[in-house]
C-alpha cells in the first residue's frame, strides 16, 4: 500500500449517532449502505431502540444532476468515436484529430458551464443559487486543467507557438476584460473613463498589444500633452516581434530581434521617456518584463499562471517545454509570496508544468467530486500514447481502473447505465467481466426493457445473461398465468427444462377446460417446437385436434397412434390419447387399419398393465371404476374396428 | 439534411410526436410531444421548435427547440398520441392510460381523464400488483385503442368512464403496437411475428385474420398503414427488418427488405408523401427510405436510342409513373428494380433511437442518448 494522500473526508449522516451506537455497512457498486445495529456493549443491559432507517450512501453525487447528464451523454458519444478513430492514423493526422476530440469535450463542457451559469442566476433561492456557482467554478478549474493538458500533453507544442498556445489558455480564462472593454469603448469619453488605465493594463498583460495601442491612440487624440509619450509607446507595441504561424523566421531569428527590442524599450526607460506618465512608465515595465511592475497589478492578473505567462511573454517568449516548470514553480511563489498556501488547482496546475502527468490525474482525483473528468482525459492521454508505462500494482492500468470506475457509478445510475456499457466495452481487460456482473442487476421494469438489455447481452454473446433474462421474464409470465408469453421467453432462451413445465400447464389447463388456449402461439411453433420432447407434444397434439377439426381423419388417426408409440406422449396423457381414438374407431368409414389396431390395442394393454393399483377405498376407487369402464369401451370399439378393418382390407385386396 | 439540431434533455426519451396541424391550415408543424422512460420521475412534455419567419439575432438559437411545459407521468411512457389539438394520450408501464390537456394561455398540462388498470394481469402470484405495461396506443377521435403486455384490446371512447369494448386474451403474447385500418378495424403485431386484424363489429376475442412471417416468429415492434392505400401496411420486427404486407391477399409479407441491425422501433410512412417511408432502431440509426419513382433516371437509361426515342421514353416513363403509384410503390415486387433510395438521417451512431415521427417537412426523434433532434427541411 501507498501512504493516504490526505485525510479521507468524514460523510455525517443525519439521524445515526455514531458515538452511541454502532454502525454497520455493506458496499454497493456505487452506493453503501448504512444502518444502526442493535448490537449492545456488554455493560450495556437494557436495549434502547434503535433507528429504523437503512441510508444509502451515494459517493458520485454529480451522477445525480440534471444539468452534468448532458456532459455525460454528450461525452458518451465523443468517447466512443475516440476508440473508433484508432490506429489507421498516424503522425500529424492523428495528433489534429486528437487535439479535435479534446476541443470537442471541452466545448461540451463549457455548454454545461453555461447552462450551469444561467442556471445560477436565475434560482431563486440563493442557496440554490450558491450550489450552482460553485458547480460552475468546478466546471471552469476542469476546463482550465483540461485546456493546459491539451496544450501540453497532446499538442505538444514546440518553443515559440508554446507561449501563443498558453496566451490564448490565459484569454479564454480570464475573460472579464471583454466586457469591461465594451463598456469603456461605450462611454463618450473612453479615455477619461475610471478603468481606462486598468483596461489597458489588462491588455497589456493579456499581450493583446493591437488593442492597447487602439486606446493609446484615444489617449492621445484626448490629451495632446501626452501624444508623443503615447506614440512611442505604441511604436514599441508594434514592433514587438512576435511568432506567428505563418512565418518561416527560425528561433534564433526571432530570439535576435525580440533582444534588440527588449533593448530598445530598456533604453526608454533609462532615458525616462515615461517619466512624466505613471501609468505609461508602468506598462513599459511590464513590457520589459519586470517581476515587480507585474507584481504590482496582482490584483488584474488574478492569478499565478496569468502572472506565469505574461512573465514569460515579455522575458522568455521562446521558453522551452522542459523549462516551464521551474518559471511556473517560481511564479507561484512570487505570486503567492508565503501569504497564502498553494490550493488543489495550483497543485494540478504545477504537476501540468512539470510533465508529471500521473500527478495531475491522481490529484484531480482527490480534489474532483467525479470520475468523469479523470476517467475521459486519462483516457485521450493514453490514446496520445503517454501512458503505456504505468501499470498499477491492482487491475489493470490506470485508463482502464479509471474508465470501470466511471461506468460502475453510471451502472449506479438509475437510468444512465446504458451509457456506462460502452465504457465496459472499451475495457480489454476487466470490462467484460464488470458488464456481466452489473447487468444482470438492472430491474426489468418492461419487456421493452428487458429488450434492450437482452440485446446488449446478445450483441457481446453474453450467454449466461441471455439465459437467466429470459428466464426471469418466463417466470414472471407464468405468475402472471401469460403461458404464451412464457413458453416465448423459453423458446427464446432456448430453455428446454422450462419449455417442458410451461408445456405441461399448457395440457393441465386442457385436461381441466377440453380446449386449448393460446392457439395462435402453438399452431406457429414451428421448427422450435423441437426445443422439448414435450413441447413437441403439445404441438402435435394440437396438430391431431386440427386434423380432425379438418375432417382429415386418416392423417389424425395415425399422428394419434405414433405420438403413443414413439414414446412422446407422457405417460399420464395417454388414457386421453386412447379416449381421443374413441371417436374415431366409431367413424362410418374405416380410420385405423388393421395393423394400427393392433398397435393401438398393444398401447392400451400397455398402459393398463402399468396402472398404478389404488390401495385404499373412497372417492379414487369411484375414479378407477369410471377409468376402467372406459377402458372397457375402448376395447370393444377396437375390436370391432379390427374386424371391420380385416374385412375391408381383405375385401380390397381380393377385388 | 444539413440543418438537424440535436438538444440534450437530461432524460431518455421513448417517445416523440408532432402536434396534428388544423386540417386544412397552411401551418407548419411547430410543437412537438415528448415521453420519457427509465427515468426515476418520468414527464410528458410538450416542445415548441419556433417561429420560422423570426431569425433570431444571435442566429444561434434560432434552430433549437425549446420547452413549453411538462407534468409527470407515472411510470414509463410507453406510447404517445395525440388526440387532437389540445389532448395527449399517454400509455404507461404501469398499465394506466392518461389524457393530458394542454392549456396554451398559461402553457400548463393537466390531466383530464385517466384509465387507471387498463392494463392488468389476472395471475395468482402477479409480482407488479397485478397491473402490467400499456404498450400502445391509437386514437381517432373519440375512439382511443390500447394494447398492452397482458394481451389485452381496449377500446375506450374519450368522455366514457369506462372502456367500451374490452378483448381479453386477444393475445397469447405481447402486443407490441397497433394502428388503425379502417375506422372499426384495427392492425396489432406482437411479440411471434404475427400481424392480426381485428374488426370491433365482431364479438368474442378471434381476430378476423392473421398475418405472420414464416416460421422463425421474429416479433414484430411497430406498425403503421400507407395514409392513402389502406391495405398496405409495414411493420419493423427484432432482426430489424422492414416487411411491406397487403392485408387483402396472402397471409405473408409481399416483401422483406434488410434494414437496422437491431430492433426497428417504430415505421412511419410520411402523411403526405407516402412514398417515403421512415424506421429507427436500437442500433442508433434512422433512416430515410425513398421510394419515389425517379422519372429522370429512368429517361436517362432510354436516352441511348437518341432523340425520337427520348420523345417516347419520356411517355413510357410517365406512364409507368403513374401506373406505379396506382398499385403503390411499395407492392411492386420486381427485385430488378431497386429503386428505393436509403439516406441515414442522423450524423453519427448514437444509443438507440426509440421514436420518430413526420410531419410536413418536418421529423422529430428521441433518443436514449437523451437527446431529441429535430429537422426541418426533409426534402431539401
Amino acid at each position: 500500500m501507498e501512504e493516504l494522500d490526505g485525510e479521507p473526508t468524514v460523510t455525517l449522516i443525519p439521524g445515526v449517532n455514531s458515538k452511541k451506537k454502532q454502525m454497520c455497512f455493506d458496499w454497493g457498486p456505487g452506493e453503501m449502505l448504512v444502518c444502526e445495529t442493535s448490537f449492545n456493549k456488554k455493560e450495556e443491559s437494557e436495549t434502547k431502540p434503535g433507528c429504523p432507517f437503512i441510508y444509502i450512501i451515494r459517493k458520485d453525487i454529480d451522477v445525480y444532476s440534471q444539468i452534468l447528464r448532458k456532459l455525460f451523454n454528450e461525452s458518451h458519444g465523443i468517447f466512443v468515436g475516440l476508440q473508433r478513430i484508432e490506429e489507421e492514423l498516424t503522425g500529424k493526422s492523428r495528433k489534429a484529430q486528437l487535439v479535435r476530440v479534446s476541443k470537442n469535450y471541452r466545448s461540451v463542457i463549457r455548454a454545461c458551464m453555461e447552462e450551469m451559469h444561467q442556471v445560477a442566476i436565475a434560482a431563486k433561492d440563493p442557496a440554490i443559487g450558491r450550489q450552482f456557482s460553485s458547480q460552475v467554478s468546478i466546471l471552469s478549474a476542469m476546463e482550465l486543467i483540461w485546456n493546459l493538458c491539451e496544450i501540453l500533453f497532446i499538442e505538444v507544442a514546440p518553443a515559440g507557438a508554446l507561449l501563443l498556445h498558453l496566451l490564448d489558455w490565459v484569454r479564454l480564462h480570464v475573460c472579464e476584460v471583454d466586457s469591461l472593454l465594451a463598456d469603456v469603448l461605450g462611454s463618450e469619453n473612453p479615455s477619461k473613463h475610471d478603468s481606462f488605465w486598468k483596461l489597458v493594463t489588462i491588455l497589456v498583460l493579456q499581450g493583446r498589444l493591437d488593442e492597447a495601442r487602439q486606446m493609446l491612440s484615444k489617449e492621445a487624440d484626448a490629451s495632446p500633452s501626452s501624444a508623443g509619450m503615447c506614440r512611442i509607446l505604441g511604436d514599441l507595441m508594434r514592433t514587438m516581434p512576435v511568432l506567428s504561424p505563418g512565418n518561416t523566421q527560425t528561433l534564433t531569428e526571432l530570439e535576435l530581434k525580440w533582444q534588440h527590442w527588449h533593448e530598445e524599450c530598456e533604453r526608454h526607460l533609462q532615458d525616462s521617456t515615461f517619466a512624466s506618465s505613471p501609468h505609461l512608465e508602468s506598462l513599459c515595465k511590464i513590457m520589459l518584463g519586470d517581476e515587480a511592475a507585474l507584481l504590482e497589478q496582482k490584483e488584474l492578473l488574478n492569478n499565478w499562471y496569468h502572472f506565469l505567462v505574461t512573465r514569460l511573454l515579455y522575458s522568455h517568449p521562446t521558453v522551452k517545454p522542459i523549462d516551464l516548470h521551474l518559471y511556473a514553480q517560481s511564479s507561484l511563489d512570487l505570486f503567492l509570496g508565503g501569504e497564502s498556501s498553494p490550493e488543489p488547482l495550483d497543485n494540478i496546475l504545477l504537476a501540468a508544468f512539470e510533465f508529471d502527468i500521473h500527478q495531475v490525474i491522481k490529484e484531480c482525483s482527490i480534489a474532483l467530486s467525479n470520475w468523469w473528468f479523470v476517467a475521459h482525459l486519462t483516457d485521450l492521454l493514453d490514446h496520445c500514447k503517454l501512458l503505456q508505462s504505468h501499470n498499477l500494482y491492482f487491475g489493470s492500468n490506470m485508463r482502464e481502473f479509471l474508465l470501470l470506475e466511471y461506468a460502475s457509478g453510471l451502472f449506479a445510475h438509475h437510468s444512465l447505465w446504458q451509457l456506462g456499457v460502452d465504457y465496459f466495452d472499451y475495457c480489454p481487460e476487466l470490462g467484460r467481466v464488470s458488464l456481466e456482473l452489473h447487468i444482470e442487476r438492472i430491474p426489468l421494469s418492461t419487456e421493452q426493457k428487458a429488450l434492450k438489455v437482452l440485446r446488449i447481452c446478445e450483441q457481446r454473446q453474453m450467454t449466461e445473461q441471455v439465459r437467466s433474462i429470459c428466464k426471469i421474464l418466463a417466470m414472471n409470465a407464468v405468475r402472471n398465468n401469460r403461458l404464451g408469453s412464457a413458453l416465448s421467453w423459453s423458446i427464446r432462451a432456448k430453455d428446454a427444462a422450462f419449455a417442458t413445465l410451461v408445456s405441461d400447464r399448457f395440457l393441465k389447463d386442457y385436461c381441466e377446460r377440453g380446449s386449448f388456449s393460446d392457439l395462435d402461439l402453438i399452431d406457429n411453433l414451428g421448427p422450435a417446437m423441437m426445443l422439448s420432447d414435450r413441447l413437441t407434444f403439445l404441438g402435435k397434439y394440437r396438430e391431431f385436434h386440427r386434423f380432425y377439426g379438418e375432417k382429415r381423419l386418416t392423417d389424425a388417426a395415425s399422428l394419434l397412434l405414433s405420438l403413443m408409440t414413439s414414446q412422446i406422449a407422457p405417460r399420464s396423457f395417454w388414457v386421453i390419447l386412447l379416449i381421443d381414438a374413441l371417436p374415431l374407431l366409431e367413424e362410418k368409414e374405416v380410420v385405423f387399419s388393421a395393423e394400427q389396431t393392433y398397435e393401438l390395442m398393444r398401447c392400451l394393454e400397455d398402459f393398463a398393465s402399468r396402472r398404478p393399483v389404488w390401495r385404499e377405498p373412497g372417492v379414487q376407487r369411484i375414479q378407477e371404476d369410471v377409468e376402467n369402464t372406459k377402458l372397457e369401451m375402448l376395447r370393444l370399439a377396437l375390436a370391432r374396428n379390427l374386424g371391420r378393418a380385416i374385412i375391408k382390407e381383405g375385401s380390397l385386396e381380393g377385388s | 439534411m444539413e440543418e438537424i439540431y440535436a438538444k440534450f434533455v437530461s432524460q431518455k426519451i421513448s417517445k416523440t410526436r408532432w402536434r396534428p396541424v388544423p386540417p386544412g391550415s397552411l401551418q407548419t408543424a411547430d410543437t412537438f410531444a415528448a415521453g420519457s422512460w427509465d427515468n426515476e420521475e418520468n414527464y410528458v412534455s410538450l416542445w415548441s421548435i419556433g417561429d420560422f419567419g423570426n431569425l433570431d439575432s444571435d442566429g444561434g438559437f434560432e434552430g433549437d427547440h425549446q420547452l413549453l411545459c411538462d407534468i409527470r407521468h407515472h411510470g414509463d411512457v410507453m406510447d404517445l398520441q395525440f388526440f387532437d389539438q389540445e389532448r395527449i394520450v399517454a400509455a404507461s408501464s404501469t398499465g394506466c392510460v392518461t389524457v393530458f390537456l394542454h392549456h396554451p394561455n398559461n402553457q400548463t398540462l393537466s390531466v383530464s381523464q385517466q384509465w387507471t388498470a387498463a392494463h392488468y394481469h389476472t395471475g395468482p402470484g402477479s409480482p407488479s400488483c397485478g397491473s402490467a405495461p400499456c404498450t400502445g396506443v391509437v386514437c381517432s377521435n373519440p375512439e382511443i385503442v390500447t394494447v398492452g403486455e397482458d394481451g389485452r384490446i381496449n377500446l375506450f371512447r374519450a368522455d366514457h368512464k369506462e372502456a367500451v369494448r374490452t378483448i381479453d386474451n386477444a393475445d397469447s403474447s405481447t402486443l407490441h403496437a397497433v394502428t388503425f385500418l379502417r375506422t372499426p378495424e384495427i392492425l396489432t403485431v406482437n411479440s411471434i411475428g404475427q400481424l392480426k386484424i381485428w374488426d370491433f363489429r365482431k364479438q368474442g376475442n378471434e381476430p378476423s385474420q392473421i398475418l405472420s412471417l414464416t416460421g422463425d416468429r421474429v416479433p414484430l415492434h411497430c406498425v403503421d398503414r400507407h395514409p392513402n392505400q389502406q391495405h398496405v401496411v409495414a411493420t419493423g420486427g427484432q432482426d430489424g427488418m422492414l416487411s411491406i404486407w397487403d392485408v387483402r391477399q396472402g397471409t405473408m409479407p409481399v416483401s422483406l427488405l434488410k434494414a437496422h441491425e437491431a430492433e426497428m422501433w417504430e415505421v412511419h410512412f410520411h402523411p403526405s408523401n407516402p412514398d417515403h417511408l421512415f424506421t429507427c432502431s436500437e442500433d442508433g440509426s434512422l433512416w430515410h427510405w425513398d421510394a419515389s419513382t425517379d422519372v429522370p433516371e429512368k429517361s436517362s437509361l432510354f436516352n441511348q436510342g437518341g432523340r425520337n426515342s427520348t420523345f417516347l421514353s419520356h411517355s413510357i416513363s410517365n406512364q409507368a409513373g403513374v401506373h406505379q403509384s396506382l398499385i403503390s410503390s411499395w407492392l411492386s415486387t420486381d427485385p430488378a428494380k431497386d429503386r428505393i433510395e436509403i439516406t441515414s438521417l442522423l450524423p453519427s451512431r448514437t444509443l438507440s433511437v426509440n421514436s420518430l415521427d413526420v410531419l410536413g417537412p418536418c421529423l422529430v426523434c428521441g433518443t436514449d442518448s437523451e437527446a431529441i433532434y429535430v429537422t426541418r427541411q426533409l426534402f431539401s
